[in-house]
């Protein structure tokens, strides 16, 4: 299958990266100012210049987060775009990955070389909760918050698998942690111990404080291209090995939430791609959503890293810390910066800066394989990408 | 067709969203609208020469930062319009005006912003204009009330601006209002129509028996239609909760509350609803429950315990 996929699609090579510093506000920029930052430092990253991009595709959070109704038409020319094809994706909290893999496709498919692909959010000029509560005639009020939606998931996990209540703590620990090594994190909490997560305001039981991601503002950006491209590059070139998306409806009869189907298919189609049997051994990172830290022993099963009911055992054992044997969120992750429409492309451009060896401090030693997983919704909407340092095929 | 009980009239009612958002401006757009306020037009020069206004951070053909600023004319020319013969709310004048592109005196682009004139004869594209400024101006595109016609040859070139002015605007609060008709559709208003009678009535899909609560009149995994009607509950499961400990905004319930997950007795997908009668921190999942009415209310108010002995785990399990 993967060498006939080698003699059809074109290879993409991820060959320029860029960040914000992801803060609460960026008043400094407009909405532009903050997309192009990100974009002007993957493009110098890849050494190339507007000129050199043949289509852009951008993504951002649903339209009443921050009511930018069409940020194609906004931003063609701060991004570039202007003679160009401009394609916006939508797939709420997962847009930043699917975004990227409909840039990847691009590639694959030889309708451009190189392509821009980037997302954003100002979440300091918005409001999320406000864009996903509005009030609905006939409908009951939803009554609790974001946190509020997915904590009783929470609740399900613990009450299925056995896990002790402490487990979502070492997550957040971790990840607060591994943001101090990440200079684009936003949250930079020095001072942070386990004990004072596990003393941190319980805001949704079994949810706490210190275990929610924060409200930020930030853009990443990616330069993706094809085999003549990335030998062009200064730098080392991550490679797409495998990308998927699915979907499933927010509710239905039978909808597992500890462990959406869609997550599960996801995951296996991408591995298929990758040639992936055993993602334990054969991943040597993962960047994954975690908006909430208990959602990292649950996505652990729903990917594959772990038999249904063990996610938990690797968290605790610290299989998951940066210098355990599969480091999860070596960024710091969503729980360190969330710029909503961002975050899935940050999970992605992370996982890619692992396996090109230009993640610095928070960089996992001889990564050559990594996950980058992003999800969104009501977890209705997933993609991922698997990223290596070597060519596919290779 | 299989006769359904009734089918009420589909209800429908205004939904209005309406929210303020905030813009930082960034260093153009900040010099622009502070401009306005000293009743002064800047525009930005791009590469080849050109002055747009309004004007942009980024270079539309070399896609390069550009920050060159220009003092243009308040007196211009209509390039093209369109009458608007009545206004809407929130619109810049409340008589009939023309929407109109005015390319000022040393600009190379037109802006867009209305034309007091009496009627449409009296406007036509190359007509000269100039701004009528708002009384009041507080740094935002209505500091230029509207243009109004002027009898005068074009002014001078462009002028080279620092975009500097003390007390800089940067950042603005544009509020959007977006007015809809909401309308619930045929299965949810029959459900409503159930529930003020207090009886809470599903759909079961034809094809993977699954009853569905509240109806969507449509099966979302199957994808066909849902027609029969199955009256279900009123008592139910908690199938799993939480525990809420800060107050939302716009609710008015003391905290903490529990905000459970309810499989009521004959559905097979939960609803969510507030739980009542009980000290927080005695619910539990797999409790029984059953719903307390308010008068007035379209909805339960809560759920309370219904003093049965605890629901077993296996028997809710797959709703969860």
């Amino acid at each position: 299958m993967s060498s006939a996929a080698g003699t059809t699609k074109e290879p993409v090579a991820i060959v320029g990266i860029g960040q914000t510093r992801h803060v609460a506000a960026r008043r400094d920029v407009s909405i532009a100012g903050l997309v192009r930052e990100a974009a002007q430092r993957a493009l110098q990253d890849a050494e190339l210049t507007w000129q050199d991009i043949d289509a852009v595709v951008i993504g951002k959070a649903p339209d009443f987060f921050e009511g930018v109704m069409m940020p194609e038409l906004y931003l063609a020319d701060a991004l570039g775009a202007v003679g160009k094809p401009l394609l916006r994706v939508h797939t709420a909290g997962s847009v930043g990955g699917s975004t990227a893999l409909v840039a990847a496709d691009l590639v694959a498919a030889r309708v451009h070389r190189t392509v821009l692909t980037l997302a954003f959010e100002k979440q300091s000029e918005s409001n999320a909760m406000w864009g996903l509560s509005l009030p609905v005639p006939f409908q009951q009020p939803l009554l609790a918050g974001a946190g509020g939606f997915f904590a009783p998931h929470v609740r399900a996990y613990m009450r299925r698998t056995g896990a002790p209540a402490t487990v979502g703590s070492l997550v957040a620990y971790k990840d607060r942690r591994n943001a101090l090594k990440n200079p684009y994190a936003h949250l930079h909490e020095h001072d942070l111990t386990l004990e004072k997560v596990q003393a941190s305001p319980m805001l949704w039981d079994p949810v706490r404080y210190s275990e929610t991601c924060p409200s930020s503002d930030g853009a990443c950006a990616m330069v993706l291209t094809d085999r003549a491209g990335a030998r062009r590059a200064p730098r080392p070139a991550a490679w797409v090995h495998g990308g998927a998306m699915r979907s499933e409806p927010t509710l239905f009869a039978g909808k597992d939430f500890v462990s959406p189907q869609a997550g599960k298919d996801c995951a296996a189609a991408v591995y298929r791609q990758a040639g992936i049997t055993d993602p334990r051994r054969e991943i040597d990172a993962v960047e994954m959503y975690v908006p909430f830290s208990w959602y990292e022993p649950m996505w652990l099963e729903n990917l594959g890293f772990a038999a249904p009911g063990e996610g938990w055992k690797l968290t605790e054992s610290g299989v998951t810390e940066l210098d355990g044997d599969l480091p999860v969120n070596p960024s710091g992750g969503v729980l360190s910066a969330n710029p909503i429409g961002a975050s899935g492309m940050i999970r992605f451009a992370e996982a890619a800066l692992q396996v090109r060896g230009q993640a610095g401090e928070h960089q996992v030693p001889g990564a050559r394989r990594a996950l980058g997983h992003a999800y969104g919704g009501g977890s209705q909407f997933f993609s991922m990408w698997v990223v290596g340092a070597d060519a596919p095929g290779a | 067709m299989t006769p359904t009980s009734g089918t009420p009239e589909a209800l429908s009612a205004p939904l209005v969203v309406e929210f303020p958002f905030t813009r930082s401006l960034g260093p153009v757009q900040s010099a622009f609208l502070t401009g306005l306020r000293e009743r002064t037009v800047l525009g930005v020069r791009t590469a080849d020469g050109r002055v747009l206004v309004p004007p942009v951070e980024y270079d539309p053909v070399t896609a390069e930062e550009i920050r060159d600023l220009a003092e243009v004319g308040t007196t211009g020319t209509v390039t093209t319009w369109a009458w608007n013969p009545a206004p809407r709310r929130d619109q810049p004048l409340d008589t009939p005006f023309a929407w109109v592109l005015v390319r000022l005196d040393g600009a190379d682009t037109a802006l867009l912003h209305v034309l007091d004139a009496a009627g449409p004869d009296a406007v036509r594209a190359g007509m000269r204009v100039r701004v009528r400024w708002a009384r009041e101006r507080t740094g935002a595109i209505t500091d230029i009330a509207c243009f109004e016609p002027y009898e005068g040859g074009e002014a001078s070139e462009p002028v080279p601006h620092t975009g500097e002015f003390a007390d800089p605007v940067t950042g603005i609060t544009t509020p959007a209002r977006l007015d809809y008709t909401y309308a619930p559709g045929r299965a949810q208003s029959r459900y409503l129509a159930a529930l003020a009678e207090r009886r809470t009535v599903g759909e079961r899909c034809p094809s993977c028996r699954k009853v569905y609560v509240p109806p969507r009149g449509a099966c979302p995994t199957c994808g066909v239609a849902t027609r029969d009607q199955v009256e279900v509950g009123p008592d139910g499961t908690v199938t799993t909760f939480c525990i809420v400990n800060i107050k939302a905004k716009n609710l008015d319930i003391e905290v903490p509350y529990v905000y459970a997950h309810i499989a009521l007795d004959g559905a097979d997908l939960a609803l969510h609803a507030r739980i009542g009668g009980i000290p927080y921190d005695q619910v539990r999942m797999g409790l029984r429950v059953r719903p307390v009415w308010r008068d007035g209310s379209r909805f339960p108010d809560h759920y309370r315990p219904t003093g049965e002995p605890d629901a077993d785990y296996d028997s809710y399990k797959g709703l969860v």
